[in-house]
């Protein structure tokens, strides 16, 4: 009788987990996908991300792709460097974009050709510095094969 | 006599057009380019010789006439590529009548394997239904880096590869000279306004 109390402690502590995913942490906008070509195997997925508290992006899975990697682009002068990221590092409040001038989501094995116009699910997978792991769904918007880095925006040209 | 002068001194333009005409673009000093680099002394890209998607076999005499802009690169890029391509097609709006004509853009795959002719061909022609890509076999591709002095190297990522590789686009005059290189970080309209300096003295 006396575990009672603490019992329904636990179960409410779990319901209340479940069913506050307001107080996920982290929030995702303008997320979008690349629209490919027929046969073409990968494309990339951009979005900007918030965390409330120190976080980093462990994992990205999307059901159109067999493998999702997160990659950062560096220039090195004229040569464009790619590279695996096995972590992104989301500061507290502080929004962190994925666009095509840096960090993106890598869409691999493309189970099909992601067309303009569709909706793309995307699970990620966010760890807080004190180790809780939450879920995030996003439905990224599929954009034409040519869309540049924000809606209209020139960002090919960077300050030097 | 006043006659057979203006014939001869009709002839003797025709003569001086003719040789303008044979020389091609004039020399390197005519050209000065805004934000491209004057690549006229550079040598690069002379014997390449590699396949369009439909087969055929092109080397630079193959564009002799056109001004083709030529860069390397994979459909698997989600940055740059897709980025320079667009640029590319922002490139040919901007130009007007016979610059627009002869502007060619000419992408080069630097990953032979995964990029099949089909998808190399759907995924410039996304972009802009002129423009054209080239594949040969992986041995190929490698010298034809090497004589572009473009660098590439896979780079392992999960159970497959990506890939790092320079970024700059090569422009060449109709007689097929290499005349300016464009660098990732110039926007369209800096690149068209050096291409139009281009167009006016060749």
């Amino acid at each position: 009788m006396s575990m009672q109390p603490v019992k329904h402690g636990l179960a409410a502590l779990f319901l209340m987990s479940l069913g506050l995913p307001a107080l996920a942490q982290t929030t995702v906008s303008d997320a979008w996908v690349r629209a490919s070509v027929p046969h073409q195997q990968s494309t990339g997925a951009f979005m900007t991300l918030t965390a409330d508290a120190d976080s980093k992006l462990v994992s990205v899975a999307s059901p159109v792709a067999k493998t999702v990697q997160v990659h950062e682009m560096t220039m090195n002068g004229d040569v464009m460097g790619m590279r695996e990221l096995n972590a992104v590092e989301l500061p507290a409040g502080k929004a962190v974009t994925l666009d095509p001038n840096g960090l993106h989501v890598m869409l691999m094995g493309l189970n099909g050709q992601v067309k303009e116009g569709e909706k793309v699910p995307l699970t990620l997978t966010v760890e807080s510095a004190k180790g809780v792991t939450e879920t995030v769904e996003v439905q990224a918007e599929v954009r034409p094969l040519t869309a540049e880095a924000g809606s209209g925006h020139d960002h090919m040209h960077m300050s030097h | 006599m006043t006659d057979l002068l203006t014939r001869r001194a009709v002839v003797a333009g025709m003569g001086v057009l003719g040789l303008g005409l044979l020389a091609g673009c004039s020399p390197a000093r005519g050209l000065d380019f805004k934000y491209g680099k004057n690549m006229s002394n550079e040598i690069l890209g002379r014997k390449f010789s590699l396949k369009d998607p439909q087969g055929n076999v092109r080397t630079l005499s193959s564009f002799y006439g056109s001004m083709p802009m030529i860069f390397f690169g994979f459909t698997q890029c989600p940055a740059i590529c897709p980025t320079t391509l667009a640029r590319a097609a922002q490139i040919r709006k901007l130009l007007r009548g016979r610059d627009r004509d002869l502007f060619q853009v000419v992408f080069i795959t630097l990953d032979p394997e995964r990029d099949t002719p089909e998808v190399l061909d759907a995924y410039v022609k996304a972009f802009d239904p002129t423009f054209t890509a080239l594949t040969g076999t992986p041995e190929e591709i490698d010298a034809v880096a090497r004589e572009f002095k473009v660098f590439y190297e896979k780079v392992p990522a999960g159970d497959t590869y990506t890939i790092s590789h320079s970024s700059t686009s090569y422009v060449y005059d109709t007689r097929g000279t290499l005349r300016l290189s464009l660098g990732h970080s110039l926007n369209a309209k800096e690149c068209a306004e050096d291409l139009v300096t281009l167009m006016e003295i060749c």
